[in-house]
């Protein structure tokens, strides 16, 4: 008798899990689209305020590359590298690196650079920061981080690449230094990683140079 | 069942019995998402439907369910109900999602909806249960809505600020700034700025319940008695 009562219960409790995971693999499948949509568009946005739309005639999402340098790019996970060119000329990349050491944890940049090595900007993307304090390396809150702009590693020489209170260029906010500390340094490491990089980065990717092949022929 | 005992549960979920300041349930979300209003309606809603679909859920099917798996089988329902709200709401409330992040997620562990399935749905029928929960819902919103308008103001004297995350890029205009010039008052925004302000809220609702006690008692004394005779 009583195992027909434990037998009924487990199937009931099956079946609620069944209609459960039904429900929400429904859901997903209708959304899913949806969402990678959204994504795509989020990160287009960004992109595209260091990259214009009009700047480049390829497609970002489609000339990306992934590196991995847990040393100069911050992050143990691969890297994106979106990459701008105009009619297959390179035009400018943008990075994805990561600030570790942020005061709450990594901060995600997004760092534009061109051939010559000149930053074209750099942006953030996600952090954790102190609101108030550590949140004006947001475009929006404050100007600090167009201080990039035009940027390079010889300019300001490499032992200036600091905040101020560590003797360099770029200013810290008061009460909060370990933030700007933190970016500064991770652009810097980003233009290092750039440099020794550099053709690899720009290399375009095989798919990619039979259509521009194509294209001129 | 009589409209007088639906008057009182929803009197019970709206204001004496309410999911934020007298069951103090569900603090992690109401004390870490309550910077801005819209962050805190965003959340309020989320919550308030998930509470709705899985009480009236888990009272349709309270003759089914056997008393030894009950718990399992709540979880189950706010699991796939809150899984659900989250990918309507990565789908179309895309960048408001961002910000609530974790949260949505965490609405599982929002110890209001599985107490409400247990200590109130899983033993009443369905209307009870629906207005149960939407009144608990609707006033755990509102705590969250007067915390988070409070902190956004004093924080950084700004109210309904990034509406359009929200309500669509119609709403972007719904921002106002109270304060011009404001530099901003950052313990507001910090999370001790959220430990103040429910605790305001809550020391405000003991003093209103405080006058309301003081008042009826002179009326209700008179009616109490013939009540008595008749029985």
């Amino acid at each position: 008798m009583r195992y027909r009562t434990v037998l009924f219960t487990g199937i009931l409790l099956s079946l609620f899990t069944v209609i459960g995971a039904t429900l929400v693999a429904y859901t997903f499948e209708n959304t899913k689209a949806r969402i990678a949509a959204n994504e795509r568009a989020s990160l287009l946005r960004n992109l595209h305020v260091l990259l214009p739309p009009d700047s480049h005639t390829n497609d970002l999402f489609r000339d990306v590359i992934e590196v991995q340098d847990p040393t100069l790019l911050g992050s143990r996970d691969p890297v994106q590298v979106y990459r701008a060119r105009r009619n297959g000329e390179p035009v400018a990349l943008v990075m994805t690196p990561e600030a570790p050491d942020g005061y709450s944890g990594a901060i995600r940049l997004l760092v534009g650079i061109d051939p010559e090595g000149t930053l074209i900007g750099v942006r953030v993307l996600s952090h954790r920061e102190t609101p108030g304090l550590g949140d004006a390396i947001e475009a929006e809150r404050s100007d600090w981080i167009l201080d990039f702009d035009g940027r390079s590693l010889g300019n300001p020489p490499a032992d200036q690449w600091r905040v101020r209170r560590d003797g360099g260029v770029f200013d810290q906010f008061s009460g909060a230094t370990v933030t700007p500390r933190a970016v500064v340094n991770a652009v810097r490491k980003s233009l290092i990683y750039f440099e020794r990089h550099r053709d690899e980065l720009f290399e375009p990717l095989e798919s990619d140079a039979e259509e521009e092949v194509e294209e001129h022929g | 069942m009589a409209e007088s005992e639906l008057k009182t549960i929803a009197r019970d979920g709206l204001w004496t019995n309410n999911v934020g300041l007298v069951q103090l349930l569900g603090l992690c979300p109401l004390l870490a998402i309550t910077s801005s209003l819209v962050n805190a309606i965003g959340l309020g809603l989320a919550t308030t439907f998930t509470l709705v679909v899985s009480s009236v859920t888990i009272s349709l099917i309270r003759k089914l369910v056997r008393p030894e798996v009950r718990i399992p089988v709540f979880v189950v329902v706010i699991a796939s109900t809150v899984t659900v709200v989250q990918l309507v709401m990565n789908a179309y409330f895309h960048e408001l999602y961002k910000i609530l992040g974790i949260f949505i997620a965490l609405i599982v562990t929002n110890c209001a909806i599985i107490g409400r399935a247990e200590a109130f749905a899983s033993k009443q029928p369905v209307l009870p249960a629906f207005i149960d929960a939407l009144t608990m819902g609707v006033g755990f919103t509102l705590v969250l809505m007067a915390l988070g308008g409070m902190r956004e103001i004093i924080g950084q004297g700004t109210l309904f600020a990034n509406a359009h995350l929200m309500f669509g890029e119609a709403a972007r205009d719904l921002g106002v700034t109270i304060l011009a010039d404001y530099r901003g008052f950052l313990i507001a925004i910090l999370p001790p700025g959220a430990f103040i302000g429910l605790g305001l809220l809550i020391a405000l609702k003991n003093i209103i319940d405080g006058r309301l006690q003081a008042r009826p008692r002179k009326i209700e004394e008179p009616e109490a008695a013939p009540a008595s005779q008749p029985v």
